[in-house]
């Protein structure tokens, strides 16, 4: 803590949709601090989800993306590996139990709420019964939605609110104890309420892991965030700590855009 | 104005439906009442259907055109299911577009095939192959139940497939975000996710395959005996009900309206099943 160590490091990134012409994204440079939040801001089309989700190799689901450059995974022990070398399915499911994902929409599960938090937890081989329910316990906790869920754990996730899902994601994601969490939007469904709710809980997270979040809410990005990447037309325009991109960006571009004249 | 006519219209023909419904039960109860009061719940169990000489009574029993029915349906279901599914998960989530969108078509036209066009290919080719590798005289409670199967197959693939394609992307997304494996995925989010319609397809296509008669009539034998073995030749009640009833009198027809009624029933607890299967997913979604 405190010391800028570095946990993922993307260089000279491109990446191009199958069938597309235009690469959507064009060499880019971002290092995702540890325990730091590091917000993407830009424009609808720029490109934030799509980096965000060659993150975890989400894009992978889907044949023909090309994409060149490196993102490097930093290990606990130092260590780190190009996770754009990784092949295997077995090496995209190590890499996703250490970068975890949060969508836009909440995405529970059609399954109880205490299955929707154990799901990661029992892929990744964990049966005991006990120590499934005290990491639950744990994730459901950690994301501050325990006192609400305690009681109806064997209820369908369904019922739960759109914050309260939300809330459940998080949990089902942070009980796998990740290394990052990326947040694509993740409270842009969301009433104010509940998106303080996730913005205390993100901003808590922080302490056990590093966050990545894209937001189009510049409130929300100069609130939370340590450091913060500008992106326009698929380039990374800015990045900086957070507070000197929106006190004094050293980009007109970037000013434009988070003072809201943009045309 | 003409709000009001279509609103007359469609309620008309609205309870029209019902009352057929009802008409149709009534008419079955009705004609099926000799034999209720002959037989009573004997007729289950009975084996013989025996006119008397001068054709005015007789003994009748629906025990193997029953029997035949659920063995034929059993067989074609136990064949069909795991195929469906496995055609349907093919389509939603392995096949490529250029693979998929091709067989996809060639299912649904399948399903549109006539079910007497499944009977006549059944007898003509298929039954000698299940003679010459399983035995039995080719037609019998296999071969039916075989045919019945690829003929329900496509019907319930292309529902079930619908139904897991309906499936959100970011929902599958999550799940191989949390380091889930395809299989993981298919098993854990698609089919529960698409499991109201997935069970109507299967409700459904049981009533098809109970109710059949074209195809079942070339295939099954039509003989009026409780199959030994797989391959023997058997009844079913449509086919019982389509062979006899041109020539059927008195008892034997009340018998026949006793099947049918027994059919009708058994359908149509099967088909509200389904609907409210579909209709509890719609509510949920
Ligand atoms: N599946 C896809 N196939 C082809 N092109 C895509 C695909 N998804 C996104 N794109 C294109 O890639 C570019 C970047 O899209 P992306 O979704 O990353 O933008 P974004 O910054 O997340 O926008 P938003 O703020 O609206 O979510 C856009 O031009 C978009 O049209
Ligand atoms: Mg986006």
């Amino acid at each position: 803590m405190g010391k800028n160590n570095l946990v993922m490091d993307i260089k000279d990134f491109s990446f191009t949709y199958s069938g597309a012409e235009e690469p959507s994204l064009k060499k880019i440079n971002l290092p995702v601090l540890e325990n730091k939040i590091t917000a993407m801001i830009g424009p609808s089309g720029c490109g934030k989800s799509t980096l965000l989700r060659a993150m975890n190799r989400i894009h992978d689901l889907y044949s023909g993306n090309k994409y060149e450059g490196l993102i490097n995974l930093y290990k606990a022990d130092g260590s780190k590996e190009n996770i754009l070398d990784l092949k295997k399915e077995n090496d995209f499911i190590k890499l996703r139990q250490q970068v975890g994902m949060i969508f836009q929409k909440p995405t529970p599960f059609p399954m109880s709420i205490f299955d929707n938090v154990a799901y990661g937890l029992k892929l990744s081989g964990i049966k005991n019964r006990s120590e499934l329910e005290g990491r639950v316990e744990k994730a459901l906790q950690g994301a501050a939605i325990w006192k609400e869920t305690k009681d109806r754990l064997k209820e369908s996730a369904l019922g739960l609110s759109g914050g309260q899902q939300q809330r459940l994601c998080i949990a089902r994601a942070v009980a796998l104890k990740p290394r990052v969490l990326l947040f694509d939007e993740p409270t842009s469904a969301l009433d104010p309420i509940s998106t303080g709710a996730i913005e205390e809980l993100i901003t808590e997270l922080k302490e056990e892991l590093s966050v990545v979040i894209v937001t189009h809410n510049m409130q929300q990005a100069s609130r939370l965030s340590d450091y913060t990447a500008f992106m326009y037309l698929g380039d990374l325009a800015e990045y900086d700590k957070t507070d000197k991109i929106f006190l004094n960006p050293s980009k007109k571009l970037t000013e434009d855009y988070i003072t809201g004249r943009f045309g | 104005m003409g709000g009001k006519l279509f609103r007359n219209f469609s309620f008309l023909s609205a309870t029209l439906s019902f009352f057929l419904l009802v008409g149709i039960f009534a008419i079955l109860f009705t004609y099926a009442q000799e034999a209720m009061h002959e037989f009573g719940f004997d007729f289950l169990f009975t084996e013989a259907w025996e006119a008397d000489e001068d054709d005015e009574g007789g003994i009748f029993g629906g025990y193997v055109p029953i029997i035949g029915t659920l063995l034929s349906t059993l067989i074609a279901m136990a064949i069909a299911v795991p195929l469906a599914m496995g055609i349907a998960i093919f389509l939603t989530e392995i096949a490529s577009d250029a693979i998929g969108k091709p067989v996809s078509i060639a299912i649904e036209l399948l399903a549109a095939i006539p079910s007497i066009i499944y009977g006549m290919w059944g007898l003509f080719y298929f039954a000698p192959i299940v003679q010459s590798t399983v035995g039995g005289n080719g037609v019998g409670l296999l071969t039916a139940g075989i045919v019945l199967a690829i003929m329900i197959i496509p019907f319930m693939a292309a529902i079930s497939r619908d139904a897991m394609n309906t499936t959100p992307l970011v929902l599958k997304e999550s799940a191989y975000a949390m380091g889930a494996t395809k299989f993981e995925v298919i098993k854990d989010v698609i089919m529960p996710y698409s499991k109201g319609g997935i069970i109507g397809s299967i409700i459904l296509a049981l009533g098809r395959a109970l109710g059949e008669t074209m195809a079942v009539a070339f295939l099954i034998g039509s003989v009026m005996s409780i199959p030994g073995s797989i391959t023997d030749p058997t009844t079913s009640i449509p086919v019982l009900l389509a062979n006899n009833f041109a020539e059927a009198q008195d008892l034997e027809m009340s018998s026949m309206y006793f099947l049918a009624l027994i059919l009708f029933v058994v359908s149509f607890i099967i088909i509200s099943t389904a609907k409210f299967y579909f209709l509890g997913r719609k509510v949920k979604g």
